[in-house]
């Protein structure tokens, strides 16, 4: 579903990824490790084209992502969800109106967004903060409804880049039980953690990045370093 | 969908606008202060226009004729001068008509209306007042009629002066004082006119600028271009339309006092009658160009935002 082939991304100063390949198939659910400046985030953020491969290529369900146009990028990112380590909730809106928004921006209709979105914020535990602003959420519950954003649109993909980076250990018990939950339903899951209990407790596969290689690649892996 | 996408831009623009009340309300201040230089230059102008169309009023050739010359000589002349392009208008005052406003303007001259009296007849000729469309236009009025007596060579010169030889020099100098009035005034016009641009499209996109994470998880939630620009050019409309309406708040005590006080030194143009009979087209002036400069400002604004 997901092929990284021989991707490198150099910066003026250092080399992210160095010609990483990588095949990631529909339904899995991958934990990428690694010390920091290991290239995690560059390798998720090239699959968003936030970034661009200075050699390689990625592709999903083989179209290179990096040469979509602009609306067509537009709708690839509509396919996938994003969580990121510091939320990145839109401040000015309310947990109902971020949630609305992933869906508003989707093209969905007002009966859809007045449907899903109660349910999706229920589904999360955050039912009863509807109408909060983001400043207004502790940070599980903001992670939370990030993580409702991402899945609102049905995606078929989630990226969770370091979700649990800031949270106590039971908002990030929380959020990993809803990932595998999501993961059961069928969305393939990259999470990207420096948490050792997190990986621990999924038993899924599990790449080690170090220097922006792969060193090693588990199936069922633990956090090795 | 277009509508409904259209509905949503709109909304999120008014609930953004409400909710950011403190930038709002300082958006509006900038763009105020913009709407108010280019309101005065609109002003500033008119008052400019109307001394200069004083001005310009007060200036005339008059030719004096002799007081032998033929009343259908004259018309004949007058009509010949008025045939010509440059020529606005030509007034023919009568001998009688000529003794009667020296008399009036003489009023308190005993002196002199006792020597007219002693003249006992009329020792005026007619007048003709001609104005050109332009002031430089005199000259050639004063040459065509240098060569209007060479026209008819036979009949005696009727034409007693032409007293453009003598406003010549005044003439010309007024002549170059408007147009370079002209000239400055359109100058410093366009230089505040583009320090006000500058001001509120560097406001707005301060205003962006604070947004700029929001625009690119907006991208990354999949939003498209127009759906995340949108609400950032309705709220620059709504900085426009607030701003105007402030704007012409303003100039209601300003040109109220203005007109009762300040009148005659702004060559007798009155500044709220100005505004008053105005009121429409300087509102639909300023909001035009503070909605557009709203618009192009949040538009560039963001674009920085959305390629990168």
């Amino acid at each position: 579903m997901i092929y990284y082939d021989k991707v490198s991304k150099v910066y003026p100063n250092a080399v992210a990824l160095d010609s990483v390949s990588l095949s990631i198939s529909e339904g899995e659910f991958l934990s990428v490790v690694g010390p920091s400046g290991a290239g995690k985030t560059t390798l998720l953020k090239l699959l968003l084209a936030e970034e661009y491969p200075t050699e390689g290529s990625v592709s999903f369900e083989s179209v290179d992502i990096h040469k979509l146009s602009n609306g067509a990028l537009t709708r690839f990112r509509r396919r996938i969800g994003v969580v990121f380590q510091d939320f990145r909730l839109l401040p000015g809106k309310t947990a109902y109106e971020n949630i609305a928004f992933a869906m508003e921006a989707s093209g969905k209709t007002d009966e859809e967004i007045a449907a899903d979105v109660p349910h999706v914020l229920e589904l999360v535990d955050l039912g009863e903060k509807l109408y909060n602003f983001p400043h207004q959420l502790s940070g599980g519950e903001k992670q939370r409804a990030a993580i409702a954003r991402a899945i609102i649109n049905q995606p078929d993909v989630i990226i969770a880049d370091e979700p649990t980076g800031n949270l106590d250990p039971v908002s990030t018990h929380e959020v990993v039980q809803i990932l595998k939950k999501i993961n059961d339903l069928g969305t393939t899951i990259i999470l990207s953690t420096h948490n050792k209990g997190v990986i621990d407790s999924l038993g899924r596969r599990v790449i080690t990045l170090e220097r922006g290689k792969i060193i090693r690649d588990d199936k069922e892996g633990k956090y090795v370093l | 969908m277009f509508w409904t996408a259209t509905r949503r831009v709109l909304r999120s623009g008014f609930v953004s606008f409400y909710r950011n009340s403190v930038i709002s309300i300082a958006a509006i201040l900038v763009v105020t202060i913009t709407l108010l230089v280019i309101g005065s230059l609109l002003m500033t102008r008119a008052v400019m226009g109307y001394s200069l169309n004083q001005i310009r009023d007060k200036v005339d050739v008059n030719v004096y004729f002799n007081t032998t010359a033929p009343e259908e000589r004259i018309t004949e002349l007058k009509r010949s001068l008025e045939a010509l392009p440059e020529v606005r208008a030509v007034e023919y005052v009568s001998r009688e008509q000529a003794l009667e406003d020296f008399r009036v303007r003489h009023e308190s001259d005993y002196l002199t209306l006792q020597a007219l009296e002693e003249l006992g007849e009329n020792p005026l000729g007619a007048v003709l007042n001609i104005k050109a469309k332009e002031p430089s236009q005199y000259e050639s009025i004063a040459k065509f009629l240098g060569g209007y007596s060479a026209l008819v060579p036979d009949a005696p010169n009727i034409i007693d002066k032409v007293n453009y030889f003598q406003n010549k020099e005044v003439i010309e100098r007024l002549t170059s004082i408007i147009a370079a009035g002209q000239k400055l005034g359109v100058a410093v016009t366009l230089v505040l006119i583009f320090i006000s641009i500058v001001i509120v499209f560097n406001t707005i996109r301060l205003i962006i600028y604070i947004s700029r994470e929001e625009i690119s998880v907006m991208k990354l939630v999949g939003a498209s271009d127009i759906y995340i620009r949108g609400p950032f050019m309705v709220e620059g409309v709504i900085y426009g339309v607030f701003s105007t309406f402030l704007t012409m708040l303003i100039f209601w005590p300003m040109t109220y006092w203005l007109g009762a006080n300040a009148t005659n030194f702004l060559g007798g143009l009155n500044l709220y009658q100005y505004y008053l009979s105005n009121f429409f087209e300087l509102t639909l002036v300023l909001l035009g160009a503070g909605a557009v400069l709203g618009v192009i400002s949040a538009y560039l604004a963001v674009r920085k935002y959305l390629n990168t």
